[in-house]
């Protein structure tokens, strides 16, 4: 039985460790991507992932308790209310004409091929 | 001073990486130009600051720090921002001189008061071994409450308590004074002009998802609010966290639904009336207090003695209840509830109500 107890703890470890690794790779995403709504995927999809691995390993390590219950909870709370903030960004953004970069993207050089069109000049998007 | 023994343990890791954090923030709020860019740094200032006292143990302030520095007061900043310009002016060097040199001096000073400082978590430092201790030891007998600090705040402290929530109700009212409440121009413009952007908020398809998961958060929002405020007594919590809370969950709802409706469910005058019961509350229990025969603010004498000693478990018959405290206590927190979150949402009519002036303006002209 203490063996069990032990490797779930060793567990709880484990993916609290995983979402901190995701929300460094995450930080790393919204350094390196090129525009709003990608580096926003790379935000929103970590912070939530991490907040799980990191809230379920957490209850993992508290064991059979009320802590355990609580931090489902705001687990629950982390679910609903990051997808709609990055929700509610994005939206925000296209609203006000921001377009996403279309085409080629070459990873090495960091750069845009220069033969797109300028993002920043398109049209309104997203108005009724 | 006592002996200081350098060691490297997670605690001592952690203090310093927050603290680099810190600065790395200060540091970016000083070199941004962008006034919403510096709000939002100062949101994560705070936060960072929040997770620190939880690592120090303060896990009360940790919470006040959290839900107002990072929430409510960004809020209220970026309602400012909107009623103003988002690029701070770019000024010649020699009006800064005097300013620097003022801030320069400033820090020097400060730099200096802190050598004195005791080291941290010295046991011989004023605050560890006098008052600090008296509390410690103390509140079982004098209180009997589990939450020492709310103890502090409340009972011991109360009559500093009753004077930040007369701040917080003044600075209501100096918000109120330079703005108004927000119901002049909710009286005065059409009702095609009441708040166009949240108005076309709330009207627009875009958003079903956010009124959706807005209307589940609310209820929630509000009702942890409350067990934020009757838990205070014995965990981390108490009424200025939960009155922000409630706030939040108002401004929340006037967000996503529009201002008139939230006018609708709690109109100013109601926001305006309760700030003032909340501090007519507090001091009212100070009165009570001394009508019975005690000081203001002596919860002791809340009931009449004979009263409180036939209550079941008093102290005053060898029990261990101290009645007149515990009542004592709920009643300024809620006085404390009421101040706090009628100011923030009488507050946020404010500026909320200049910023429909402001945008209405704008399509008139």
């Amino acid at each position: 039985m203490a063996d069990v107890l032990f490797w779930i703890d060793q567990l709880g470890m484990a993916l609290a460790l995983a979402g901190g690794i995701l929300s460094v790779i995450g930080s790393l995403g919204v350094l390196r991507f090129p525009d709003l709504y990608t580096r926003l995927h790379a935000a929103s999809i970590t912070d939530t992932g991490a907040a799980t691995l990191m809230l379920f390993g957490l209850a993992l390590m508290a064991g059979f308790s009320q802590e355990a219950l609580k931090l489902l909870i705001a687990w629950a709370f982390v679910m609903l209310t990051s997808p709609t903030a990055s929700h509610a960004l994005a939206n925000a953004a296209w609203s006000s004409g921001q377009k996403p970069k279309l085409g080629a993207f070459s990873l090495m050089s960091g750069k845009r091929e220069p033969a797109e069109a300028d993002t920043a000049s398109g049209e309104k998007g997203g108005a009724p | 001073m006592t002996e200081y023994a350098p060691h490297l343990d997670t605690n001592t890791i952690v203090n310093f990486g927050l603290l680099a954090m810190l600065l790395a923030v200060l540091v970016a709020i000083v070199r941004t130009r962008s006034l919403l860019a510096a709000v939002l740094l100062m949101g994560i200032y705070s936060l960072i600051s929040a997770v620190w006292f939880v690592v120090l143990d303060a896990a009360d302030v940790a919470f006040t720090e959290a839900v107002v520095g990072a929430g409510v007061s960004t809020a209220f900043l970026l309602g400012a921002i909107l009623l103003t310009r988002t690029e701070s002016l770019t000024k010649r060097w020699q009006d800064m001189v005097m300013p620097g040199l003022v801030c320069v001096g400033a820090g020097v000073l400060l730099f200096y008061a802190a050598l004195d400082l005791p080291l941290f978590g010295d046991p011989s430092a004023p605050a560890n071994a006098h008052v600090g201790r008296f509390y410690i030891e103390e509140t079982k007998n004098d209180v009997g409450v589990p939450n020492i600090v709310t103890a502090v705040l409340a009972s011991y402290r109360g009559f500093d308590t009753l004077g930040e929530t007369i701040v917080v109700f003044a600075g209501g009212i100096g918000v109120a004074l330079m703005l108004g409440f927000g119901e002049r121009s909710m009286g005065d413009l059409p009702p095609a002009l009441r708040s166009p952007v949240m108005e076309a908020l709330a009207e627009s398809d875009h958003h079903v998802v956010l009124r959706s998961v807005a209307k589940l958060l609310i209820p929630i929002i509000a009702l942890y609010a409350f067990y934020v405020q009757f838990h205070g007594e014995v965990g981390a919590g108490g009424g200025f966290q939960a009155g922000v809370i409630f706030a939040v969950a108002v401004i929340l709802h006037a967000l996503i639904f529009g201002l008139a409706d939230t006018m609708d469910a709690i109109p100013p005058e109601l926001a305006r009336a309760f700030a003032a019961l909340g501090v007519l509350l507090y001091s009212g229990v100070g009165v009570i207090n001394m009508i019975n025969g005690g000081n203001f603010l002596d919860y002791d004498h809340l009931f009449p003695l004979a009263f409180e000693a036939g209550l079941p478990g008093s102290h005053l018959s060898g029990g261990y209840h101290h009645w007149g405290q515990h009542f004592g206590i709920i009643i300024i927190e809620l006085g404390v509830l009421f101040t706090v979150a009628a100011t923030m949402i009488a507050m946020f009519y404010a500026f909320a109500g200049r910023a429909a002036d402001v945008v209405g303006e704008g399509a008139r002209g």
